[in-house]
């Protein structure tokens, strides 16, 4: 009972995004395309950090990582559809890497080991001209089609990625449904309580960075084919800051976290343009408040309410 | 040889800028588990506040005075009110995400309130270059070196001589037996905060001749300083100070003879295979696992 | 049928009226945060202060400009969102952004819906691919590397030269342009020095160009870094010439490096200290609304907005596809265009030629030593 009324909301949120984007014009549905990316690659980062509890601020790499894969094989005159597995392939092997600090070091110690390989996959970005065309960029980058279908229209673009987004979803919740995911959380709560219950700490750790960073490589796809451009810049540490804030914000470790944690990363400060160059400004207060509020995330507010319904609704002694 | 000195000693005047910066951090993360994201900003804004007071004439050691003032109420006081207070109990995700959200705001607020561009800054130390040698060093190089290693040695004494520091380092050790020795640990963790404050005063006193006083001077100055805390041991001030040195003087000496595109990635690498091997830090002490 | 005819006359005098208020709307695209913030700021500064001029002065044949300002935060996937929001809102024309990689991005939507697109970009790429809504607002490097090849092998007659230069769009660019530009003159590269963009430490860098032996050394980095090379650079006693482009010899660089930018060398495309009475006036009054010394980017953005007028004007009417039309091929004499503060000619390309300097920093003052002809004809 209690999950019903999130998942109405999921439903009518959907409905909208089915619905409504026909209306949009151009910059409307460029950017809930962007949205959509970034809810894609927050999807993963929310399993790292927020079921599996590793500190990761270095998901940006993988952004990129995915986009220039895509951009390169397209490049290479191959086909968008040989470039995205390839790039959630690449992406988990690479995170499966990532991984392995993790087993060693924790919070402070991991999040400089993440920050340190988004430094060097940054600079390889940036200096293997020969590869990735260096500081400036792969232009061109085409979009797809499919069974004949040309998606490379805004409007069919955009249900393009909406597509994968829901594919990616369904793909992780299920694996949250499996007793994968318990493992996952169990792990995050407590380590050691998790071994001795005969859970493989070290697969389960390897295995949450690996998908995580997959996710994100898909998401650097798409991206790369609706900029239709890629250079380093989006890839920085910046927006590895930024990914993590729209995990936190939207609530880590909850499902639908991820779709409102982008929306405050994404279009919150397109929505706060009016401030003109106190737009930012405005923003990062945004977020401040937005933690002090709901510390817990934008999530957990129907929580919220419920704790204070039933206060309210206790008889005063 | 006379080529290695230079950078070695170039690598140590930038690296003691880094190890300022991360001082403060470390402080704030051993008393009180905070981490501060928004450190580089808590250097940029003194920066601003000393040209501020400068432009309308407070002389200089009067506008540090009164910078410091200011940084322990802001920086300081209401940061650990207005940020840290509310949010640590809910974790270390909570509190990173509203530091991240401050240093955006911080830094942008500067940039549309004053200006998005560099200013000169006048050094302390003036600008004479000595050669030894062959080997030139510059007053402000040697300025800037000393004064780290004085503000990292008073801030060690300070710990580890005063009844207050002791007192801050017991809050540190464990708050739980802090209190049953009857230590005030909300005053002691507002010193941390004020401490904070002021050695980011000092800071930005010392870097900003160097750094330059520019709105997003924090980004990358704050991410060195968590590099330098980290790798130095981040439950140990002293660690700050070698781990700053380490990074300075790694990347110039990978900028010369391993390549200037990679330096950055060659230092970092180098610093993760330690991290992995020691993970408490180059002078950390281990903490254990705790169930 | 009769309740209509009202509508219908209420409609035509809305329409009527609105033309009579008719105007030119102009989105700026710049970066105004993130790592081109400093020059993205500067060129809204300067085109704010000629729409403002502009405006004063009646518009352009009679319609007011009215700008947008917007933010790319210096990443190309939100510089085409802008693009498009721009299109979107029935932009006349664009001016923005200055990085390269999101003007790539951005020009292609300008181009599909026609907007005329001016950008303080240099990469040479961008006018090669026959867009005929992109101008510039500047020499290119493909102009001015070979001006600076050339005064480097001819005047100060090296056989040898350091380079070094930040790795971001704009001074890769710049660097390959040089480089081939040093190879037409037969000048040798001798070291070939890359840094990064914020680097504190430039002991190593210079390290490697007096480890090189060059003759000379030239220096293609952003001001903060320009600033901190030529101390370096003073502080190793680098005893060679040292030449940069624009940026080397800019006020800010001269302000920040102090004394160690004495000496400096470099070519420069636009400058507030160029010996013109138009510039000189544009000057005073940019420090009297913004309390500086307008740069190169400021320069860049103020004229272009006068490049627009001359466009329209020249045009004959405010219809985007042809005012882009009437300005390739144009030809802007500062003597009809105050606002363009220089003679300029636009090609057929979008490209621009114009005069420029080489100019030498004395006792923190930028001097101008050369003018160097444009290449056409006024």
């Amino acid at each position: 009972m209690t999950r019903q009324p999130r998942w109405l909301i999921g439903m009518v949120g959907m409905a909208a995004l089915l619905v409504l984007p026909p209306f949009l014009r151009s910059y409307g549905l460029y950017l809930l395309s962007y949205w959509l990316v970034f809810v894609i690659a927050t999807m993963g980062l929310n399993l790292t950090v927020g079921y599996a509890g590793q500190a990761s601020l270095g998901h940006a790499a993988f952004l990129g990582i995915g986009a220039y894969s895509v951009a390169i094989v397209m490049k290479a005159g191959c086909s968008f559809w040989l470039g995205l597995p390839l790039s959630a392939v690449l992406c988990f092997v690479v995170g499966l890497g990532l991984g392995f600090p993790a087993l060693r070091v924790q919070s402070i110690y991991l999040a400089f080991a993440t920050l340190g390989f988004s430094v060097a996959a940054l600079l390889v970005m940036r200096y293997e001209e020969w590869l990735t065309g260096g500081t400036s960029g792969i232009n061109d980058v085409g979009r797809p089609s499919l069974f004949g279908l040309d998606l490379g229209g805004n409007l069919a673009y955009y249900y393009f990625v909406l597509a994968v987004a829901v594919v990616v979803a369904a793909l992780l919740r299920g694996v949250l449904r499996s007793p994968w995911g318990k493992a996952f959380t169990a792990l995050r709560d407590n380590p050691i309580r998790a071994e001795s219950l005969g859970i493989d700490v070290r697969a389960y750790t390897l295995l949450s960075f690996a998908i995580g960073a997959s996710c994100a490589g898909i998401a650097g796809a798409l991206l790369a084919s609706l900029v239709q451009f890629v250079d380093p810049t989006p890839f920085g540490l910046g927006v590895s800051f930024t990914m993590y804030l729209m995990v936190v914000v939207g609530g880590s470790g909850t499902f639908f976290g991820p779709a409102l944690g982008a929306v405050v990363g994404v279009l919150l400060p397109e929505w706060l343009r009016f401030a003109q160059g106190w737009y930012l400004t405005a923003f990062g207060v945004a977020v401040i408040v937005l933690m002090l509020w709901l510390p817990g995330g934008l999530l957990s507010l129907p929580d919220r309410l419920k704790a204070r319904a039933i206060a309210a609704s206790r008889p005063r002694t | 040889m006379a080529d290695f000195l230079q950078l070695f000693i170039s690598g140590l005047a930038t690296g003691s800028i880094y190890a300022l910066a991360g001082l403060g951090f470390t402080l704030l993360w051993q008393t009180s588990g905070t981490i501060n994201f928004a450190q580089g900003e808590f250097v940029m804004l003194p920066t601003f506040a000393l040209l501020a007071f400068s432009a309308i004439g407070v002389p200089l050691p009067a506008a540090f005075a009164l910078t410091c003032v200011l940084a322990v109420v802001v920086l300081g006081w209401g940061f650990k009110r207005g940020i840290a207070d509310p949010l640590l109990r809910f974790g270390s995700m909570p509190v990173v995400v509203a530091t991240l959200g401050l240093s955006i705001a911080l830094r942008n607020g500067v940039r549309a309130g004053y200006s998005a561009e560099a200013h000169p800054f006048p050094s302390l130390f003036g600008d004479d270059v000595f050669r030894i040698g062959r080997v030139a060093v510059t007053s402000v190089d040697v300025g800037t070196l000393a004064a780290a290693l004085v503000l990292v040695l008073a801030t060690q004494a300070f710990l580890a001589r005063t009844v207050t520091g002791r007192a801050m380092q017991a809050v540190a050790q464990d708050t739980t037996s802090a209190v049953v020795l009857g230590i005030d640990v909300p005053r002691m963790i507002f010193y941390t905060f004020a401490i904070n404050a002021i050695l980011a005063c000092a800071a930005a006193l010392l870097i900003a001749p160097t750094y330059l006083a520019k709105f997003d001077m924090g980004e990358s100055l704050g991410t060195k300083a968590f590099f330098a805390a980290v790798i130095g041991g981040f439950n140990n001030s002293r660690g700050a100070l070698l781990g700053g040195l380490v990074v300075g003087v790694c990347e110039n000496l990978a900028a010369a003879y391993v390549s200037a595109s990679y330096k950055d990635a060659v230092a970092l690498a180098i610093f993760i295979v330690v991290i992995l091997v020691r993970p408490q830090g180059l002078v950390g002490q281990r903490v254990e696992r705790k169930v | 049928m009769t309740p209509k005819l009202p509508t219908a006359t209420v409609l035509i005098w809305l329409l009527a009226a609105s033309t009579a208020h008719a105007q030119l709307k102009i989105a700026v695209i710049q970066e105004l945060s993130g790592t081109g913030a400093t020059a993205g700021t500067n060129f809204k500064n300067g085109v704010e202060l000629a729409v403002k001029e502009i405006n004063a002065a009646g518009g352009i044949l009679g319609q007011k400009l009215e700008a947008t300002i917007d933010d790319t935060q210096s990443n190309p996937g939100i510089a085409k969102a802008l693009a498009l929001k721009a299109v979107d809102d029935g932009a006349f024309a664009v001016f923005g952004p200055t990085f390269s990689g999101s003007m790539i991005v951005s020009m292609t939507q300008t181009r599909t819906a026609e907007v005329p697109n001016f950008t303080g970009a240099e990469a040479a790429s961008l006018t090669q691919q026959h867009n005929p809504y992109i101008f510039r607002t500047s020499l290119t490097q493909t102009t001015s590397m070979p001006r600076v090849a050339l005064y480097i092998a001819g005047t100060l007659k090296a056989k040898t030269v350091a380079v070094i230069f930040v790795n971001n769009d704009f001074g890769k660019g710049g660097r390959d342009t040089f480089v081939k530009a040093a190879a037409a003159v037969h000048l040798t590269v001798a070291a070939d020095i890359s840094t990064e963009a914020g680097q504190l430490d430039f002991s190593a860098p210079v390290l490697k160009a007096k480890q090189s032996n060059a003759d000379a050394v030239f220096v293609y980095t952003n001001e903060e870094e320009s600033a901190r090379c030529l101390r370096e650079l003073r502080k190793q006693a680098f005893s060679k010439p040292i030449i940069g482009e624009t940026t080397l010899a800019g006020q800010r660089v001269i302000e920040l490096a102090g004394p160690a930018a004495n000496g400096v060398l470099a070519h420069v495309g636009l400058t507030a200290e160029a010996p013109i009475p138009a510039v000189r006036e544009f000057r005073a009054k940019f420090e009297k609304a913004y309390k500086y010394v307008p740069d190169h980017n400021v320069i860049k953005g103020y004229t272009s907005v006068y490049f627009l007028k001359a466009g329209v004007e020249a045009a004959g009417k405010p219809n985007r596809v042809a005012v882009a039309r009437a300005l390739h091929g144009l030809k802007i004499s500062a003597a009809k265009q105050p606002g363009a503060l220089m003679d300029v000619a636009i090609d057929d390309n979008g490209d621009l030629d114009r005069a420029s300097f080489i100019v030498q920093v004395k006792d923190g003052k930028q001097q101008v030593k050369e003018v160097l002809p444009p290449v056409a004809k006024f």
